[in-house]
Parts: C-alpha cells; structure tokens; sequence
C-alpha cells in the first residue's frame, strides 16, 4: 500500500491550488456577498484544461485519473465552495454520463465543448414531487414523435441550470414500467419549450447558480437519447456513485480551509494573556478536526482509486461522501467555535464554509440515503 | 528567425516549507521543492521568445536524482526538452564548481541565448551564471527586468533597475541573460502540459559524460567551505508607541534614528 501521490496527480493538485489560491480565494467573500457570478473564473479553467480533467484528450479533456480529478475539486473547494460545487457538477453530472453512456457523435457535439470548457453542463434528477424516492418521483415524460423526443414536466435544484450549454433530463420515456421506464436526454440551452425558472435564494453557495427547469412541448432531436430507453435509472445510479466522490472532495477542501483559519486565529487571539492555540480545550477541537479531515481524505481517494481501477465503488463512494461532508460539518462548527464571535461575523471566512458545506449532507444524496446503500450492501452480503 | 534557448534552473526548497538545519546543512527530507522563482521569471521569457520568434527552450537543471520531479514542473509549462546534470559527485559545491559543470555541458548544447535567475532563493549567492559567462568568454547582463531582441537577431536590448534609475544595455548574442523580479512570472502549466510532461525528453549527464574531473567539481572542488549554518533569529516583536500623536511620533522619529538607525 502506498499513499503518496503519482507525480502528475501532485502537479495537478498543485496547478489546481496555485490556480485557485491566485484567481478564486481573493474574490470569494465578495462573491458570497453579492452573489455575483463569476463566468471569468470558468473561462480560465478552461483555458488551463482543468474543466475536462478526467476526460480523454481526443475530446478536449486532460486523460487525469480519478484521485487528480478529486484533488483538483478539493483545491477549487477550499478557495470557494460555490466554484467547487459548479466545477464537480459540470465534470460529474453534466460532463460524466455524456462520456459513459453517449455514442462517438454525441461525444463529439456534446461532450468535447463542456470538456473544453467552452459551457458548463448540468443534469436534472430532482422533481417538486419527490427527491431521494428518484425512481417513484419522476414525472417529466419524453414521447417520441416522428423524429424529435417531446418532453414536458419540470425539475428542482439544477445546478447550473441557469447558464448550462446541455441539461441531461432524466425523464420516463414508458409508463407503467416503474424505474425501467426512466431515459437520459440531453436538452441543449435555448431548445423551444425550455424554461429556466428563477435563481433559488439560499443558505450558502450563492454563486452556485440553482434554478426550476421547466418543459413545455420541448422538442430535441431524436438522437439526444443518451444510451438505451429504459436505461436511465441505472445511468444516473452509476453516475451518482462518480458525483459522490467530487462531493466528498469538496467537502474535504473547505473543511482544510476551516482548520486551516482555525489554526492561523487561534495562534493570533490572546485570552487570559495567551493565544488560545495554547489551551487544550482548542487544541483538542483541533486535533480531532485534523484527524477527522485526514480519515476523509482516505475515504475519498481510496474511492476514485478503485473507480479509476474499474472496480466496484459505490459503497466507498457513498462512505467517502458521507463521512467527508459530515466531517467537514463537524470541522467548520469547531471553526466557528474557535473563532468565538468572530466566526459568526462575515469579516471571517469560517461561517461561509460552513453555510456552503451544509448542502453537501443533502446533495447527491442525503446523509440518510448513503446510510441506505451502506447498509443494504452489508445486510446484502450478510445473508449470501 | 528561430532561436535555440537554454533556461539554467535551480530546485529550491518551497520557500513557504519550514527549514530545519542539522551538521550544518539543511534537512532535505520531507521537503517540498520547487523551480527556483527567479529562474522562473527567465524560463518564462524564454517560452515567450520562443512563441514570438520560434526555436525551442531546453532547461538546464543541477541537481540530485530526485530533481526530475522538478525537471518536469518546467517541461509542463512548455520548455521542449531538458538536460539533468547529475552525480553524486556534483554535490556540495559551491558557486565555481557549479558553474564549471554548467559551463561543460553547454558546451555540449547549441544555443543562441541563455537565461537563468538572478540568484537563487535557497543561498542567495548570485555568482553561479556571472561565472559561467565567465567559464564560456560570453557577455552576460543581470537582473534583467525587460528584454527585447532586435530585428536582426543579432543583439539584444535589456533594462535593469538600478537605484530607481533605469539602465539600458545592448549586447551581442549569444549571451547570459539573469532574470529579475518583474521580467514576468511564470505561467500556469495546463492539464495538457502536466500530462505531455513525461513524454518530453530529459539527457542525464553525469561527470563522466561531460568529461569533468571529479576533484574540480562538487565538495571536492569547492573553495568555499561552510563553517557554521544557523537559523537567523527569531524577529523581536513590534513595538507600541502609547500617547498622543505628536509625543509618539517624537519618540518614532528618536527610536528611528537612534534604536533603527534608519533615519
């Protein structure tokens, strides 16, 4: 077992962390503030190659491997969670199942310009009807007539739904076939009959841009069926297990920078004539943040190790997530805590960690439902 | 036309890492180790005078086996090939020998011009290109802060920062050129970069291959001898003036001239 980084996964984290300590971590708290979204920040990474990190090069990406693709969302994280959730979204959602499941044209049109960062992508699972029961909730349908899928319904909380170049809408294209009545398609920005609801107002990742997605008699081509009819539950199940591991990764990178402000205040404010760093009970809020972020950071890249080897990873994945985002959770409260009543000021980063982490116990699956495949998985192979 | 650059580079310690000292040395054991920055700024313009004229930039690195790593962060963002001059017998020396390998293999490497760092952020000696001008009969111009290469290929045109003047000098090539802060920080490598790295060739020569005595080189053909490396001193804390304004800067302006010796 070895756990030092492979040289070009270290370049990679180290091109992510110059990149986003330079051109993000400055802006950050402005951005939070005025909710302003920062489309420059998105050109340049891809100018540098970064948002089409893990996808070959005959399509526009880098050819980097999983445990790069984690490093690089972690880097972008810890410098902004709003960047780091729209970057993981675009490669994992928008970008992934395009790269899985679509043929070599589909590659080629949809694919290599989200690879190219030429636009971001975005997938929309969730409906108002229903989020964690996906396969029971799913009304959007899609008929095909004549050459052109007809799709109509809406979804909830698209991640970059606003300003995606593709959507990928998982919509049922049989009825009464349960979950094998569900498909993959891609809705290009601009399709007649596409509505992009209005910007959700929330917690923490403001520049996160989460919109309503409507469908009215909207009308795309034929070929924009990703894969086979009928497949797409299993695609999105598949592309989920991937997504959990950026997740995780983002989670990593803001809890780091938690502890790392942490670190930084404690030795600087004084009580009863001393830093703070030097009473136990701040380094025991330290320590145990260290370990918990250093445990994660296992999980997660043990994760995108057996997903870059080809094995089975869902259940790390969903270990990784959920223990990463959980941690950071943890991590981010001692941050505020140590920061007394300065963390709960804006003048202090460690209240916008912890807003933008919060989502992450619930996106991508919430904290209950990766408890769910955990368990089914042991009680599964329990009884074999 | 096309020019043939080489880019001296030197592998510092990362200038955030914390310097722990023993035998008089520094302990290079969990380092984290990085193209030094002034090197840098010469490999980038090096990369831009290439895009701009064509040719091809070959860095140039001195260092222990385990440099490649850093060899490659300059092949990542876009020098075309690279020379590591290794052996275990290259290491200890000092300005001189250094420069006496540096000045044998570029004598085995066709260039036009050569950039290298002002000095490096690790010893801070700034002799090591100033000799190796000297070891190959070149012109040489240091701390170089902007440059630009006449039409004819012939000369170059440099300004340096002096005293908050500007100095302007013109030379023949080829030539050393040193790099200085505000010649242009290097760029990003991009992912592209990153992965072709491996793919680009790196010559390892050691001294046999450059034909170098091994006394003249390394410790054993340094002149300068470390006796003694310590940490610089802890920095005293600040110092509060307390009073109104007009008493305190009276007693800025006294410890200025008299604690500081400033003014």
């Amino acid at each position: 077992m070895d756990f030092t980084l492979t040289e070009e996964q270290g370049a990679i984290r180290d091109l992510a962390r110059a990149f986003a300590q330079k051109e993000i971590a400055p802006y950050a708290a402005d951005w939070d503030r005025t909710h302003e979204f920062p489309a420059h920040v998105y050109e340049k990474m891809g100018a540098q190659g970064l948002m089409g990190l893990p996808f070959p090069e005959a399509y526009g990406g880098a050819g980097a491997d999983a445990i790069a693709t984690a490093l690089a969302i972690e880097e972008i994280s810890k410098a902004d969670g709003s960047i780091g959730l729209t970057y993981a979204a675009h490669m994992g959602l928008g970008a992934a199942p395009i790269f899985l499941f679509g043929n070599e044209e589909q590659k080629r049109e949809w694919l290599a310009p989200l690879a190219q960062g030429k636009g971001l992508g975005a997938l929309s699972l969730t409906e108002p009807s229903g989020g964690s029961d996906l396969a029971g909730s799913v009304k959007t349908t899609a008929r095909l007539d004549g050459d052109e899928w007809v799709l109509n319904g809406s979804k909830l909380y698209v991640t970059s739904g606003k300003v995606a170049r593709s959507i990928i809408v998982l919509c049922r294209t049989a009825e009464n076939q349960g979950h094998r009545g569900l498909s993959l398609i891609i809705v290009p920005h601009g399709a007649p009959g596409l509505m992009i609801g209005k910007l959700e107002s929330k917690m923490g990742l403001h520049t996160s841009l989460t919109t309503q997605v409507f469908f009215e008699e909207c009308r795309v081509p034929r070929e924009n069926l990703l894969g086979e009819a009928g497949q797409g539950f299993r695609y999105t199940m598949q592309v989920l297990d991937g997504g959990r591991i950026g997740i995780g990764a983002m989670a990593l990178g803001l809890g780091e920078a938690a502890l790392d402000a942490s670190v930084k205040y404690a030795q600087q404010r004084e009580a009863f004539g001393k830093p703070i760093a030097e009473f136990q009970a701040i380094q025991h809020m330290l320590a145990d943040s260290a370990m918990e972020l250093e445990a994660a950071r296992l999980l997660i890249y043990k994760a995108a190790a057996l997903k870059q080897q080809g094995k089975k990873f869902s259940v790390e994945a969903a270990q990784a997530k959920l223990f990463a985002t959980e941690a950071a959770d943890r991590v981010c409260w001692k941050a505020i805590q140590i920061h007394g009543g300065a963390g709960y000021l804006t003048d202090f980063p460690v209240e916008r960690y912890y807003r933008d982490n919060r989502l992450l116990l619930i996106g991508e699956g919430t904290s209950e439902v990766q408890r769910m495949i955990i368990a089914r998985d042991l009680l599964a192979n329990a009884y074999e | 036309m096309p020019y043939n650059i080489v880019a001296l580079l030197k592998r510092v310690p990362d200038t955030e890492s914390k310097i722990t000292l023993r035998d008089n040395a520094v302990v290079t054991e969990g380092l984290n180790f990085v193209l030094d920055p002034y090197g840098e700024y010469g490999l980038e313009k090096a990369l831009q005078l290439v895009e701009q004229h064509g040719g091809k930039v070959t860095a140039v690195l001195c260092g222990p086996a385990d440099a490649k790593e850093t060899i490659r962060k300059a092949l990542a963002v876009g020098a075309d090939d690279a020379v590591h001059l290794s052996d275990p017998a290259f290491e200890g020396g000092d300005a001189a020998a250094t420069a006496r390998v540096l000045a044998a293999a570029l004598k085995q490497i066709p260039f036009d011009l050569i950039w290298s760092g002002k000095q490096a952020v690790d010893q801070d000696n700034a002799q090591v290109p100033e000799r190796v001008a000297e070891l190959l009969d070149l012109p040489h111009v240091n701390s170089v802060i902007e440059f630009t290469l006449a039409a004819d290929g012939k000369t170059a045109r440099c300004v340096r920062e002096v005293d908050g003047e500007r100095d302007v000098m013109t030379t023949t090539l080829p030539a050393i050129f040193t790099a200085q802060q505000g010649l242009g920080e290097l760029r990003y490598p991009s992912l592209k970069g990153i992965m072709g790295a491996k793919k680009k060739p790196i010559t390892d020569w050691n001294a046999a291959a450059l034909g170098l005595d091994v006394a003249a080189v390394g410790a054993a053909g340094a002149k300068f001898q470390v006796i003694q490396l310590e940490p610089p001193p802890a920095r005293p804390p600040g110092k509060i003036i307390p009073g109104d304004a007009q008493t305190a800067a009276q007693e800025l302006a006294r410890l200025l001239h008299e604690e500081s010796k400033i003014i």
